[in-house]
């Protein structure tokens, strides 16, 4: 199992090293002159070469490629010169040290952005992929078992729209129909924001009386005081915790609706593949209830493929979360995303597309791992 | 896939036409066989049905348009403001006042001609990077799968790089290096989904390429290119197709989301996705400026989505999960 788990690790290496050279050469070529866009009115030809001198950005952008008036211009005779002086070794350097940069339009560190915006983030989606699962695996099971029934019909028919509509619409439509349709009734829900106006709560440290507390444990507690419903339940502030879970339904739902059709599709398709199998038919045979026929023998050989849909969901909901954010007016990482696109920043772009990449291929890492252990053929081959 | 219960019974004849398939024999018999097949899958026709539907509106564009899609009406008619609601004379609104079947938007122009225009705008969009895509994923497939170890190694651990980013964010990124325009945003969704036909396209050439016509095609002297092309190709072509179609339904949605955050189709073009992004914000006042762009965006994916499963389910079991 371990040989496995390395292997696999060795595979993604060349993979990461091509998304960080990606990332890399994405941000040089993006157009607009990070210089203008940090000293604004106070950027002139002495203060840009400051500036670029300061941050690097006079060096070679790869080995005999250098930047002049927003144009890549090749040097060939520089190259040698250049080949380990340039801006991307100082890159990877950087990174060896876990530093992604500073922020060049907030001046900030990137991961200072990072651990901010982070539980955001973390929590919608994670909220989402909850939905997706339960309500995915719940609808696909009962539509492989109630086969050609009404009730599998409608259920495909729900995952076929929910996999063609396009986040922002269904988002906003939710939007719509729980806060202008329904404001008034019962089941209103709040269209934007992560809390209540005007509503005000202790962190974690705060609550458990620990303000003195600082370094790591410090930056963890506050981590996760930002997701407000994690703080709310540690901290046995359950308002704040209902308020924030109020606001997160809808986000996620627009968020997890796709992956929740996937994950229905593919339950429904590889159980009805596994339910014809003949050990289904010898279970049944010797009398066992039709639950644990179901649940036992079909369910759990069916597995493979919704897991891997899962994993692959995940790098969906990552782009969906810059939708879905945008929308309902929740600061994460899809947000930062958005707005240092627009604001040419792109020192956090790189730094968020090399997490995202990261994220991802840790995901199928994992995603292969679980194959290993959901069967075993997978490990021996 | 939704119509396949997946029994025996039903998954022994496609099995049969793969083969006539793999063979390369696409007689008119053949070809006649496989339309039937594709028209006995229920979602497939309903998928045909919304294409031909779109087409239909994005043809007749010009004539099923009430209004000139781009002109705003204030100063040409009397009383026109902007984000006025629809008015449909047959439905109660006073004579007297303009008909607008879908109202107007910010810039009082009428919604409904300019959903009518949309379709074209999608449309084109989606089979223009679709195509695009699948003219250099083919390529590359083609290359990776037919020569050394290395270069394949090569092209596919790139492959594997670009799907390592979600298309939507690596598509943004394109996008913002390119300057946002629609035809950059087709570029942009076009390059991210290269690696999707070129593994299908290397699959194709990996599966014939140690068989015996193939090697006898070889030893006849055929080219590369002539292998390719007589044996490879017709391998190839219905997987191009069902992921073909499946990507027409994606590449439209990505392009609507990237225009929905600003960075595709700009304005006064008439595109789904812009007239969202241009109006969200008048959800809680004008919402048919969005529930319309909003629906024909669902169906469109829709359709192509439901004809794409169709055809996967009609020509390919393998290729069905």
């Amino acid at each position: 199992m371990i040989r496995f788990i390395i292997r696999r690790l060795l595979v993604s290496i060349p993979v990461l090293f091509g998304i960080i050279f990606l990332t890399f050469l994405l941000a040089r070529v993006i157009p607009g002159d990070p210089c203008l866009v940090a000293l604004d009115q106070r950027a002139n030809p002495q203060s840009c070469a400051l500036f670029n001198a300061r941050f690097g950005l006079d060096k070679a952008v790869i080995p005999g490629v250098f930047r002049e008036d927003g144009q890549l211009v090749l040097r060939l005779e520089q190259l040698p010169a250049t080949l380990l002086d340039n801006q991307f070794t100082a890159y990877l350097g950087q990174l060896a040290r876990g530093d992604l940069g500073d922020s060049v339009a907030n001046r900030k560190p990137v991961t200072q952005v990072l651990l901010e915006r982070m539980p955001t983030t973390i929590e919608l989606t994670i909220y989402a992929l909850i939905f997706a699962i339960t309500v995915g695996m719940t609808l696909g099971i009962a539509s492989a078992y109630r086969r050609n029934s009404k009730a599998d019909v409608g259920t495909m028919m729900v995952a076929n729209l929910g996999v063609s509509i396009p986040v922002f619409v269904l988002g906003l439509f939710m939007a719509y129909l729980f806060a202008v349709i329904l404001k008034d009734s019962p089941i209103a829900l709040p269209p934007s924001g992560r809390l209540s106006a005007g509503f005000r709560f202790d962190t974690i440290p705060e609550a458990w009386g620990l303000t003195e507390l600082s370094g790591p444990p410090r930056s963890i507690l506050d981590f996760l005081s930002n997701m407000y419903t994690v703080n709310g339940v540690v901290t046995g502030q359950f308002n704040l915790a209902f308020d924030a879970f109020r606001h997160l339904i809808l986000p996620a739902i627009a968020l997890g609706t796709i992956p929740m059709a996937i994950i229905a599709r593919m339950t429904r398709s590889s159980l009805l593949e596994v339910l014809g199998r003949d050990y289904i038919r010898t279970a049944q045979a010797k009398g066992l209830r039709p639950r644990l026929v179901l649940f036992r023998h079909g369910l759990r050989n069916a597995m493979l493929p919704v897991v891997t849909v899962i994993g692959l969901s995940v790098g969906g909901l990552l782009s969906g979360a810059v939708l879905t954010e945008t929308i309902f007016g929740l600061g994460g990482i899809g947000l930062v995303v958005y707005e240092s696109i627009t604001g040419r920043d792109y020192v956090v772009i790189q730094g968020m597309a090399i997490m995202v990449a990261i994220i991802y291929v840790v995901v199928n890492l994992v995603v292969d791992i679980s194959y290993g252990f959901l069967d075993p053929r997978v490990r021996l081959s | 896939m939704t119509s396949n219960p997946g029994g025996a019974e039903s998954s022994l004849r496609p099995v049969v036409a793969a083969n006539a398939v793999a063979v390369g024999t696409s007689t008119t018999g053949a070809r006649r066989a496989s339309l039937r097949r594709i028209l006995s899958q229920r979602s497939a026709v309903i998928g045909l049905v919304i294409i031909g539907f779109l087409f239909t509106i994005a043809i007749g564009a010009d004539f099923i348009a009430t209004h000139p899609p781009n002109d705003t009406m204030l100063r040409v008619e009397e009383g026109a403001r902007p984000r006025q609601a629809p008015c449909i004379h047959i439905l109660g609104c006073p004579a007297d006042q303009p008909q607008h079947l879908l109202g107007l938007d910010g810039n009082a122009r009428d919604v409904f001609s300019r959903i009518v225009h949309g379709s074209r705008t999608s449309l084109v969009i989606g089979f223009v990077t679709v195509a695009a895509a699948i003219v250099i994923g083919t390529l590359i497939g083609a290359v990776a799968g037919f020569l050394s170890n290395r270069t394949d190694g090569l092209l596919m651990r790139s492959m594997d790089v670009l799907l390592a980013f979600p298309a939507l964010l690596l598509a943004l990124v394109i996008v913002t290096v390119l300057k946002p325009t629609l035809f950059n945003a087709m570029i942009a969704v076009a390059i991210v989904s290269i690696p999707i036909y070129a593994r299908v396209m290397r699959a194709s050439v990996l599966s014939v390429r140690e068989q015996d016509y193939v090697t006898a095609a070889r030893a006849l002297g055929d080219s590369s290119f002539n292998i390719l092309r007589r044996r490879v190709m017709p391998n190839a072509i219905t997987p191009l197709i069902v992921t073909g179609t499946l990507g027409i339904g994606t590449a439209v949605l990505e392009v609507a989301a990237l225009s929905f955050l600003g960075l595709a189709a700009q304005p006064p073009l008439a595109e789904w996705g812009t007239m969202i992004g241009n109006e969200r914000n008048q959800l809680f006042s004008a919402p048919w400026l969005i529930i319309a762009p909003g629906v024909m965006l669902t169906l469109t994916v829709l359709g192509f989505n439901l004809l794409g499963d169709g055809l996967r389910d009609a020509l390919d079991p393998r290729l069905s999960r």
